[in-house]
């Protein structure tokens, strides 16, 4: 019976993230459409444009090799993995046990490594361009989110995120903490800068020569970029969702109950409907900070990433 | 007033720089093939008070070649080049002896605007190699862009030679467009160049046109009523507001603040439905007519105003967000002797510190006394940017003053000319929304056009984008590029 529900959880993960991913970026896109003043394109457009993919012939550049191949499915399966893993709607499954932190920001790095390899891999100004501008911003992004994940694992004792969760919806004060504060800041910047969203990169741009993760896919096209455009959208789901366990962990299944597992459905879409709409109002109102300033702004978020593991580390000491 | 003289080939560099000493600017270097053989006419102007200098230099033709100006104006080393290509004319000692506008494809030793050039012909023998300059260096690279790019905007090849993301240099290869515009105009009649004319660059319909009609109706000895004049001036106007929001808007969408955007297209979607009903054409062709101007309607005061506001509403915003402004400030920046050397015009120059603007130097009615251009002297994407904003307020009270007194439906037409009457050659000098517009025509006796020469603002300016993006880095060049707009189409003809 448990492990029954514990298997379910683990798929409807899947499925939620696989199937909502695109409706979120669609939501996300909705909605800055019209607090612009635009009809906007729906919420279902992201997924008629994968079906448009899907039905064209691959296409890949001569000279490519196995990279340039292997980089969208890898991308995709490594975030179906992190989706699996990570306590979205239960914490009681039978994969938690190795939901570990590492793993998780590993399994993410992996996927911004293959396509900074596809980049690479196609031998085009842009591809290295993009490239090598990603791995500028991951080299400050994976440190950030290590550590503000850090800093709250201290409280639990464990690197093991479902524990984590587990912690914080039985010891809430644990979140209102300096040291949850801090790591929630640090790791929503991060969350932003690794989904190139603005104000580090901007998705919707066609300036080729502004882009960052959208140069190094430029030479996809066809099957494999509607998997590079499903990766992305996963990736910004499952990083607002692992925001989401982690800072508003509420609702999330504990034990292993059918109902608890619907209630979590329902909280966790409506938990990222909002902090979509929250992040696409907030977008309309920013603009893309020159190139040259991003890495302040990361060194910055990581600076509150420190910040939040020595005040978890003092503060609970001293308790 | 238009003085024509008649130089030597030998004299012309004396003559030049004796009128560049005394102020004045190189506006434009025409080519013709007459039946005695080829001729250059060099075109300079100075103002106020409006002043106009020819030079026409006969040349030998067997061996036509002019001396190089290239030394004194780096305008006329440009439209030497152009000359060179199109022509055939050599310029003798030019510092840069390179294509300009032929591309690698073009055959050897076709010209296509001699008389004799005939249809062109098949891609042929190459004209010796084409290469870029090579930068090199420790950890040097090139990024070539173009010349078909992501969005919807004109062919042009950019090859930027980068350490890290700084740009060292960038080479732009443009000419990716010719049209054989100044072909197509001889033999026309004057009322069918006036089309053709409006279409030299698809946003400076009005620009164009009027300063084709001006200079046809000096050719012609035409004298324009008053009132048809007022209304060109107010067109003119109408045309570089709606450029003016449009661009803008695009400024602020290019470092991804896209609701201003929104609604400065929102705004430009009124102006151009506005125009559909002053001219009957969004993009107000139709409305300047050799001899005249047609009218279907005025603008109404009340809605300018709400439009002045709305716009004056978002380049607050713009100019108020601190990344925005952050993005705009000190970016590619233009130094006004660089502007100065290269001879650069309109909004650019006027953003570099120098107060040129043809609406002062050569009027062709009354702008009023309380006209005044704005300047700023940074010479970066935030000086285009406000300079270009406190354009649409000069503008949008210019369009008052013009619209005040005039009726609307109006055709005003000035009595046709008495054939034969008038020089036969004539200059318009107009301020278009991208600056100063020159355009040279000659007439046959039947009153057909022999020659019409156009140029845009855009041919001065492109040479000055590589120079203010020294030391820009790369993700900045999109902005770069849009403060200074620059026509691809006006550049080629």
């Amino acid at each position: 019976m448990s492990a029954a529900v514990g298997y379910a959880a683990v798929a409807g993960q899947v499925v939620v993230v696989g199937a909502g991913a695109p409706l979120l970026t669609g939501w996300m896109r909705q909605v800055r459409a019209r607090l612009e003043g635009r009809a906007g394109a729906g919420v279902l457009q992201p997924w008629r444009d994968t079906r448009k993919l899907l039905r064209k012939e691959p296409v890949t550049p001569v000279g490519t090799g196995p990279a340039f191949r292997a980089a969208p499915a890898l991308l995709v399966a490594t975030t179906v993995v992190a989706a699996a893993l990570v306590p979205l709607l239960s914490t009681d499954t039978p994969v938690s046990s190795h939901a570990d932190l590492i793993v998780v920001v590993s399994l993410i790095a992996l996927g911004t490594l293959a396509l900074a390899l596809a980049g690479l891999d196609t031998g085009t100004a842009f591809g290295g361009m993009g490239a090598s501008r990603e791995m500028t911003v991951a080299a400050l992004v994976e440190p950030t989110i290590l550590l503000s994940v850090f800093a709250l694992s201290i409280p639990a004792g464990t690197t093991n995120i479902p524990a984590i969760v587990t912690g914080a919806v039985h010891e809430p004060a644990r979140l209102t903490s300096p040291a949850g504060l801090l790591a929630t800041a640090a790791l929503a910047v991060a969350v932003l800068a690794e989904t190139g969203r603005i104000p580090v990169d901007n998705p919707s741009t066609h300036l080729e020569l502004t882009m960052i993760h959208e140069a190094m896919v430029l030479e996809y096209a066809g099957p494999d970029l509607a998997l590079v455009e499903l990766g992305s959208q996963l990736r910004l789901t499952l990083l607002l969702g692992l925001l989401s366990s982690l800072f508003v962990p509420w609702g999330i299944a504990t034990s292993a109950s059918w109902a608890g597992l619907a209630v979590a459905l329902v909280l966790f879409a409506a938990k990222l409907v909002l902090l979509g709409a929250v992040l696409a109002a907030a977008e309309v109102f920013w603009a893309k900070v020159r190139l040259f300033r991003v890495p302040e702004l990361l060194a910055g978020s990581f600076l509150l990433a420190v910040l939040a593991v020595a005040s978890s580390y003092f503060l609970s000491g001293a308790s | 007033m238009r003085e024509s003289h008649q130089s030597s080939a030998a004299a012309l560099p004396r003559h030049a720089e004796d009128l560049l000493a005394r102020g004045h600017r190189l506006v434009l270097v025409a080519a013709h093939v007459d039946q005695d053989g080829p001729r250059v006419v060099y075109l300079f102007a100075s103002g106020p008070p409006d002043t106009r200098v020819e030079l026409n230099v006969r040349l030998d033709p067997d061996r036509p070649e002019v001396p190089s100006l290239a030394h004194l104006s780096f305008a006329a080393g440009r439209f030497e080049r152009e000359m060179r290509d199109l022509f055939g004319i050599v310029p003798r000692d030019h510092p840069l002896p390179r294509r300009l506008v032929r591309h690698f494809h073009w055959p050897r030793g076709w010209y296509p605007m001699r008389p004799d050039a005939g249809p062109p012909p098949a891609f042929g023998e190459q004209e010796g190699p084409y290469p870029f300059l090579e930068v090199e260096g420790d950890g040097v690279y090139e990024i070539p862009v173009g010349p078909v790019h992501a969005g919807l905007i004109e062919p042009g090849h950019f090859r930027f030679s980068v350490v890290g993301e700084t740009i060292l240099k960038l080479k732009a290869r443009l000419w990716f467009v010719h049209k054989g515009i100044e072909k197509l105009f001889q033999g026309r009649s004057v009322a069918a160049g006036l089309p053709l004319a409006e279409r030299i660059s698809g946003d400076t319909a009005v620009g164009h046109a009027l300063a084709y009609c001006l200079a046809v109706e000096e050719a012609t000895g035409t004298e324009v009523p008053e009132e048809a004049q007022r209304a060109r001036a107010m067109l003119l106007e109408l045309e570089r507001i709606h450029n003016h929001v449009a661009d803008l808007g695009m400024l602020c969408n290019d470092v991804g603040h896209g609701i201003l955007n929104a609604h400065a297209q929102r705004v430009r979607e009124q102006l151009l439905r506005l125009n559909r009903d002053i001219t009957g054409h969004r993009l107000l062709r139709g409305g300047v007519v050799p001899g005249g101007a047609a009218l279907r309607a005025l603008p109404d005061p009340a809605r300018l105003k709400a439009i002045g506001a709305d716009i004056r509403e978002i380049t607050g915003l713009a100019l108020g967000h601190s990344t925005v402004r952050d993005r705009f400030t000190g970016t590619a920046t233009l130094h006004t002797a660089a502007a100065r050397e290269i001879g650069c015009l309109g909004y650019v120059a006027r953003a570099s510190g120098i107060a040129d603007d043809a609406r002062v130097t050569h009027p062709f009615t009354a702008y009023g006394e309380q006209f005044e251009v704005p300047v700023h002297d940074g010479g970066d994407v935030l000086a285009r940017f406000l300079v270009r904003a406190e354009e649409i307020d000069v503008s949008l009270s210019l369009i008052e003053h013009f619209g005040d007194g005039l009726a609307a439906p109006m055709a005003l037409l000035a009595p046709p000319p008495a054939p034969g009457a008038g020089p036969r050659s004539g200059v318009g000098l107009v301020e278009g929304w991208r600056g100063t517009i020159a355009t040279r025509v000659e007439l046959a006796p039947d009153a057909t056009l022999t020659r019409v020469k156009p140029v845009d603002p855009s041919f001065f300016n492109w040479p000055a984008l590589p120079v203010a993006l020294a030391d820009t880095i790369v993700p900045d060049f999109p902005l770069a590029n849009k403060s200074f707009n620059l026509s691809y189409a006006g550049n080629d003809l």
